[in-house]
């Protein structure tokens, strides 16, 4: 429905006169107000505007935060107990930074979980979902580098072991990996000149991100909205307005999620890190169990199931190369998702096999994070390993066997006729589709 | 006329030429802006360390920093000795020395781990070889693994008394630094 032709009509000379010189107004109108939205959309699309929120306030504390922020080695740390102790409500800004990472992370799965259930990649919108996963990754690394700048323990160590990845390479070029990983340090182990570039790439990423969220809007308002049904819009009566219908409902949905928000960074503000950052960093010391932030644990299992054995299969010395490719891969091939997926139904509503995977996957899922979590060793290992296999299996076999031998159920033959079967099968509810009508 | 237009002509030269050129420029502007993030001056002018090892006792062990980078110097007992050269060096999953003292590639002996004459002395860079962790070992009471050596809790890999990769996801031997012996007691490394 996107690309439909405006229907704005300024109303004041002012705005006649601005129209005809920067149309700002009625692209704000088109998008975000006069938008036609699918009329069945559920409570799981209001996590793009949660996002949105996410987003925003992560860039409006993280600027304040920076203003009181020392990023070297010798002060960093102190900083953060100063910023904690002295600035005004600093103790309330920094909490809200930091539960705000992991709350966007919350978000952003939710939204990713139910892209994959509703099949809002496939078919036109496989654009939209790269850009989608390209800001995962954008995310990711923003989020890395900001778990650097309080310089504790475990900002330390992390950032040793995950630019250590990079000299895998060294298995591939002699010299390669030892030659990225110096340049990304600055150095020859991670001082005080990595945590200044940390600092400055955390500020920019962000903006980048706000970029790239631009470009997924513009590419979602091309193609329009996906559905619970995923039927394409039909008719007019298909759709209500965005504003106030779509916006009132996301607003309900950002308050919700502003609750739980709060009551993290008010109630327990380190319940989802980890004690060992409140250590200042020790380059002799390495803490005894290194533990990424919960968000990158499914990713971190991935990684370390590649012991010098995969489930029987010896690695050797390219184990260290397999995991840091399989954990790339774990993302990357997420954006492949539209051309791995053979089925022609979108929703997963209407697939009796794909939707017991589905679940199995968000299953797999879960399993690594807690795996994760745990220490390297024992049955936690060969558990990790398995669900490795699971979660490649998802996107390499189910994704694209299933389409193949799956008979869907029959689909309603538009968002309408399955929105109203739910109310008796006749007629409009009362005061429901007001504006449609008036189409 | 249109086999003409195929024809690349004078003009077709000078959008090439013009084009590579901007390419050029584009490279040069480019490299400063990554090279600014590689090791600088400052970083670079640590780049050796001496130290006196007349303090260490036979079985104890000392860490000292070498460009950020700790350094585990061990002064070995007869049995860690023995048990580091009693070794079929072709059955370890790393067989190189991975000594920068030395060219070539040599094998992974205990002899070309060490300088001749003072076999007691082990001398390696503290950082695990897998994702670069620091491996317990050098305290008095650490768990230093089942050969010995050094354990890193990261993700368990375990070092022999030689500081060669026995066991766990590390790929190589932790690494010698090149250093030599100034004096009978006093090492400069770098």
């Amino acid at each position: 429905m996107g690309g439909s032709t405006s229907r704005y009509v300024p109303t004041s000379r002012w705005g006649k006169w601005f129209d005809e010189r920067l149309p700002i107004a009625r692209m704000v109108n088109d998008s975000f107000v006069d938008y036609p939205t699918p009329r069945n959309l559920n409570y799981l699309w209001t996590f793009g505007g949660i996002l949105t929120v996410c987003l925003l306030a992560q860039i409006a504390t993280g600027v304040v935060l920076a203003m009181h922020y020392q990023p070297s080695d010798v002060a960093a740390f102190n900083s953060i107990e100063h910023i904690r102790r002295d600035v005004n409500y600093g103790w309330m800004l920094r909490n809200l930074h930091s539960v705000g990472a992991s709350m966007f992370f919350l978000a952003v799965f939710i939204h990713i979980f139910r892209g994959f259930y509703y099949g809002s990649y496939k078919a036109p919108r496989e654009v939209l979902w790269i850009l989608g996963v390209i800001i995962m990754l954008l995310m990711m690394a923003t989020a890395f580098m900001g778990y650097t700048l309080p310089w504790g323990q475990m900002s330390f160590w992390g950032v040793t072991v995950i630019t250590n990845l990079f000299s895998a390479l060294d298995t591939i070029y002699n010299g390669l990996g030892t030659a990225v990983v110096e340049w990304l340090w600055g150095g020859y182990a991670v001082s005080g000149v990595t945590l200044n570039r940390f600092f400055a790439l955390h500020y920019l990423l962000p903006f980048v991100l706000t970029g790239v969220v631009g470009l997924h809007i513009w590419a979602l308002h091309v193609v329009g909205q996906n559905n619970p049904t995923g039927l394409d819009i039909k008719q007019p009566s298909d759709t209500v307005p965005m504003h106030p219908y779509a916006t009132a409902k996301d607003s309900v949905g950002i308050f919700a999620f502003l609750i739980i928000f709060a009551w993290f960074a008010f109630f327990v503000p380190d319940y989802l890190g980890h004690a060992d950052n409140y250590v200042e960093a020790n380059p002799l010391v390495t803490p005894p169990h290194i533990v990424p932030e919960w968000y990158f644990l499914p990713f971190y299992a991935i990684l370390r199931a590649f012991t010098s054995s995969f489930l029987g299969i010896p690695l050797g010395q390219y184990a260290k190369l397999c995991g840091v490719i399989a954990m790339f891969s774990a993302v990357i091939i997420i954006a492949f998702a539209p051309w791995l997926d053979t089925s022609r139904v979108r929703s997963a509503k209407y697939r009796p096999i794909f939707k017991w995977f589905f679940w199995f996957f968000v299953f797999t899922c879960v399993a690594l994070g807690y795996l994760g979590s745990k220490p390297a060793e024992g049955i936690y290992v060969t558990a990790a390993q398995i669900f490795t296999v699971c979660y490649f299996l998802f996107f390499l076999v189910v994704m694209p066997v299933v389409g193949l031998i799956e008979t869907p159920k029959r689909l309603p033959r538009s968002i309408t006729e399955d929105v109203l079967s739910k109310g008796g099968g006749s007629g409009l509810p009362t005061g429901a589709t007001a504006a449609p009508e008036a189409r | 006329m249109t086999t003409e237009a195929l024809e690349p002509n004078r003009r077709d030269f000078l959008v090439v030429a013009g084009n590579a050129f901007a390419a050029v420029g584009a490279a040069s502007l480019l490299w400063p802006f990554i090279q600014q993030m590689n090791p600088d001056a400052s970083t670079k002018a640590l780049s050796s360390v001496e130290i006196d090892l007349s303090p260490v006792k036979e079985g104890q062990a000392i860490t000292a920093m070498w460009r950020g980078k700790p350094i585990f110097i061990r002064n070995r007992t007869k049995a860690e000795i023995e048990s580091a050269v009693d070794v079929d060096v072709k059955k370890l999953p790393d067989d190189n020395a991975r000594n920068e003292g030395l060219t070539g590639d040599p094998p992974a002996t205990d002899a070309n781990r060490t300088v001749k004459g003072h076999e007691n002395w082990i001398v390696l860079i503290g950082i695990c070889t897998h994702l670069g962790c620091i491996p317990k070992g050098q305290a008095m009471g650490d768990e230093r693994g089942e050969y010995g050596g050094w354990f890193c809790p990261c993700h368990g890999s375990t070092y022999d008394t030689s500081g060669r990769i026995r066991k766990g996801p590390a790929p190589r031997n932790l690494e010698v630094p090149p250093y030599a012996f100034e004096t009978n007691t006093k090492i400069k490394i770098g």
